[in-house]
């Protein structure tokens, strides 16, 4: 039977009703850091092309990364990169059937931004 | 039942009867790129930065170029399956086929650019 009603029905709970949890907060953040990670990935190429094109196009592309703007958006990325590394390894985890219930998930949480903000000031110690 | 795979069980069920395949994908490019990402962030982040005869020895080298190309290569699939899936949570119609389309142009675009730079330095 067609439904002459569609589009006018009450709709289910969404976001704005629901309190900010951990599960879904790092849920939500895997998806900025995958999707915002492209930025990053977009200087770099342009920086390689630059490196291949020549000394003077290089100049320019490099002081653009290495400006404080590009400081930002370098170690953001840094910090983005391990972050989704992470709660991707976490994802793999789930996938198994493994950790899904709320404690473990929850200390999986913690473990993904600790572990990425550890991981991300070691890598600076590292590379400075 | 037990002459089926979960792989084959999964085939073909739920409303868009697809995206097993997409699934699939998206667990192989993250396992190789739990692997890729660690060794790109040493091998670029200890070149960034350095000026432009260091950065064209550096890139000529078998193990910074492939481990940097790779990486291109993986993650800018990765980023395509990825993208495509927040697309079709949020955007609609039209306006979804054109998204998806120009996600799949940007990755393609930025990785053969990628890939274009790097043979250059190396060769």
């Amino acid at each position: 039977m067609a439904d002459v009603n569609r589009g006018n029905r009450p709709l289910s709970p969404h976001l704005q009703i629901y309190r900010p949890q951990l599960t879904s907060m790092t849920s939500i953040f895997t998806r900025i850091t995958g999707n915002a990670l492209i930025v990053g990935t977009l200087l770099i190429v342009w920086w390689l092309l630059a490196a291949a094109t020549g000394p003077d196009y290089f100049e320019t592309a490099n002081a653009v990364l290495t400006s404080w703007f590009g400081d930002l958006v370098m170690f953001g990325s840094l910090w983005a990169l391990w972050y989704h590394t992470l709660a991707g390894l976490r994802h793999l985890y789930w996938d198994t059937g493994r950790g899904l219930d709320v404690p473990t998930a929850e200390k999986l949480g913690w473990g993904v931004i600790g572990g990425s903000v550890v991981l991300t000031i070691l890598t600076i110690i590292i590379l400075w | 039942m037990a002459f089926l795979t979960d792989r084959k069980r999964a085939d073909g069920m739920g409303s868009a009867k697809t995206g097993t395949e997409h699934f699939w994908h998206m667990q192989i490019s993250s396992v190789a790129l739990l692997i890729l990402v660690p060794l790109f962030i040493f091998t670029f982040g200890s070149i960034l930065g350095a000026p432009y005869d260091e950065v064209v020895a550096y890139f000529a080298r078998p193990f910074p170029a492939i481990i940097c190309a790779l990486t291109l290569i993986v993650g800018l699939v990765h980023f395509r399956n990825g993208a495509q899936v927040l697309i079709e949570d949020y955007v609609h119609g039209l306006a979804r086929k054109i998204c998806i389309i120009a996600v799949i142009c940007l990755s393609y675009g930025a990785l053969a650019t990628g890939l274009f730079a790097l043979i250059r330095l190396a060769l």
